[in-house]
């Protein structure tokens, strides 16, 4: 730990991100340090996978600066970012559905015995016992990935990245897809991370997922950040109002007040509930 | 710790209850290989049957002449689909390697080895050209080998003639080492009483080499992973852009085995053969159970196909059936193989 308590282990500052003339991040901060989770929450479009692209190390940004462990990165691929202990779960989950869990378990990082040959009695046994430890009892480590249920793909995909020595782990909407009872087992195992020592950045639109989880909260509205709280700062409605766009609302309000409609008072209304904190 | 995440949804005992559902033979079905199996002795029997000569060891050994002939391709053809890819220059670059091995032989009067490096040099950077350029412009590989077919096929027409003003290369059987190479590349064997081509052992070794690659080593699971899912292999490290390259480099392999196999077997060597030939080689991976899309399959299976292949096209002579018909049953075949296929794939991915 080369910078100590003073520099987290991810910190990125004021960061950019263009495609052409589309500016899809502005000016965004973020910090993720040991044994804390950061939500980066937004609606489609805010530009959280943009964000997420950068710190995996698939997109280069184009202006701020990126910090890992105090040093300043830039990276070239998400093989840069991962010889840095900076491993991201996509959505997709980068997972190949007809391989056998133990093969996608250790794809790309296979243990070897010389010659090329891959020692499989020992990525079946390890990939059987770390599913064992976050409480999925796979019967079969030879089944295909595909056939799991979503949630235990996901935790396959985490498990995979805690294994190979992640520092942070970089969630992207690991909830969004799945249920309620699915959901509680995914965010279970984020908290089992964090206390593992792992700095977990958790993607999610989902204010409920975030905030139970939760150590700092980034909001992000049209590639900015609109408000950036540790979890003593917010309280969850005031997340929710944030996220729901309160303030758009409030807007849309105003509009209506000055059209003289009906409406307007009781949008009005909800928009000072869903965002007390800008009242 | 543990504890605190072993919790209902995800509880031993229920797992496995829902596991148990898949009973043992519908698991042994979703081998690739399987329905090719049960096919070959289905077609072994009929044949038997219906063919009295088809029995007999000499007949036996013809078949598997002929399966091996093309299941030496099928070998590179099978991981290049499993890896997601097609080959359609497959078939005419045979015909490009032993012309250029009778070629440079006769028309520098080397000794035969020399045109046979001076080919598996030649043939191979044909096989990396069809993938860097796969690689670079990100055309399908349908395109990107359709293209080569022709140019090859062009090229294998018009150098001969130019250099020979024949459509076929001169004899390289009188010419130096070539008993030597003929007896590495298309001599008879005798192994248990039965005369078997040498193809037919290279035809084993390349299938249980390509078996252990593929089940055994990193670059199989790699050839597996950027076959079914290229963006998946490539977030967790897997150099796609490196083994796409290889598995073309691999068809080139074959193709100048196949092509030597040719040189030393009948000296000269026809110019426009080879012709359609990739088809028969997609259509052997495909009966073996490797999957248009990529990902799955086996080469195992790749060489029960090509014996599928073998049986149904010296069966048919030996029942003394009209030979126009052969291509009509492999049609067949070739569609009830991708019907299974296709429901094999469709279980494997079903997600519960």
């Amino acid at each position: 730990m080369t910078g100590g308590k003073d520099a987290p282990l991810l910190r990125l500052s004021g960061v950019g991100k263009s495609y052409g003339n589309v500016i899809a991040l502005r000016d965004v901060s973020l910090e993720a340090s040991e044994g804390e989770v950061t939500c980066v929450l937004g609606d489609n479009g805010a530009g959280k996978s943009t964000l997420i692209k950068v710190v995996a190390g698939l997109h280069r940004h184009d202006t701020g600066t990126y910090e890992v462990q105090g040093e300043r990165v830039v990276f070239d691929s998400p093989r840069d970012a991962l010889d840095r202990g900076i491993a991201t779960v996509y959505q997709d989950l980068a997972v190949v559905p007809l391989m056998p869990v133990w093969r996608n378990f250790f794809l790309g990082s296979e243990k070897r015995r010389g010659f090329g040959r891959m020692d499989v009695a020992f990525m079946r046994s390890t990939t059987h016992a770390e599913m064992a430890a976050m409480g999925i009892d796979l019967r079969d480590v030879d089944q295909p990935i595909g056939t799991l249920s979503g949630g235990e793909r996901q935790c396959v995909a985490i498990a995979r990245a805690v294994y190979f020595g992640a520092k942070a782990l970089v969630l992207d909407e690991p909830t969004a897809a799945l249920g309620v009872k699915q959901a509680g087992v995914v965010l279970r195992y984020i908290v089992q991370a964090r206390e593992r020592g792992l700095a977990v950045v958790f993607i999610t639109h989902n204010p409920h997922h975030a905030y139970p989880v939760g150590d700092r909260f980034l909001i992000l509205n049209r590639g900015q950040s609109i408000g950036y709280h540790t979890k003593d700062e917010i309280t969850r409605d005031e997340l929710t109002g944030l996220m729901a766009g309160g303030r758009e609302l409030e807007e849309l309000a105003h509009e209506l007040d000055a059209a003289g409609s009906p409406a307007a008072t009781r949008i009005k209304k909800e928009a000072e509930t869903l965002n007390p904190a800008d009242g | 710790m543990t504890d605190a995440v072993a919790e209902p949804p995800v509880a031993g005992r229920g797992s496995d209850e829902r596991l148990a559902r898949q009973s043992p033979l519908r698991r042994l079905l979703g081998r690739p290989e399987l329905g090719a199996l049960l096919g070959a002795v289905a077609l072994f029997v009929f044949f038997s049957v219906v063919a009295d000569a088809f029995l007999r060891a000499g007949s036996f050994s013809t078949v598997l002449y002929a399966s091996s002939t093309f299941g030496i391709m099928a070998v590179g053809v099978s991981l290049l689909m499993i890896g997601g890819e097609f080959d359609l220059s497959a078939g005419v670059m045979v015909t490009s390697s032993a012309l250029i091995a009778a070629l440079t032989a006769y028309q520098f009067t080397l000794n035969v080895w020399a045109g046979v490096a001076i080919s598996l040099v030649l043939t191979l950077a044909l096989g990396m050209v069809n993938g860097l350029l796969y690689v670079w412009t990100r055309l399908p590989s349908f395109i990107i080998t359709l293209a080569m077919f022709f140019m090859l096929a062009g090229l294998n027409l018009g150098v001969t003639k130019a250099l020979t003003g024949n459509v076929a290369s001169d004899s390289v059987r009188d010419m130096d080492g070539f008993d030597a190479a003929r007896a590495v590349f298309a001599s008879d064997l005798d192994v248990l009483g039965l005369r078997v081509k040498i193809t037919v052992l290279w035809w084993l070794l390349f299938v249980v080499v390509a078996t252990w690659i593929l089940l055994r080593t990193r670059t199989g699971n790699w050839i597996f992973a950027v076959g079914g899912s290229a963006a998946s292999a490539r977030a967790v490290g897997v150099p796609v852009a490196r083994v796409k390259i290889g598995l073309f480099m691999g068809v080139a392999f074959c193709a100048w085995f196949s092509g030597m196999h040719l040189v030393f077997a009948f000296a000269t060597i026809q110019s426009g053969e080879g012709v359609g030939n990739e088809f028969l080689y997609i259509i052997c991976a495909v009966i073996g159970g490797c999957l248009l899309t990529g990902g799955y399959g086996s080469a195992i299976g790749a060489a029960i196909g090509a014996f599928i292949f073998g049986m149904t096209n010296k069966g048919i002579v030996y029942a003394e059936w009209n030979p126009d018909w052969f291509r009509f049953f492999l049609g067949a075949m070739l569609l009830i193989a991708t019907v299974v296929n296709l429901i094999v794939r469709r279980r494997v991915e079903r997600t519960p």
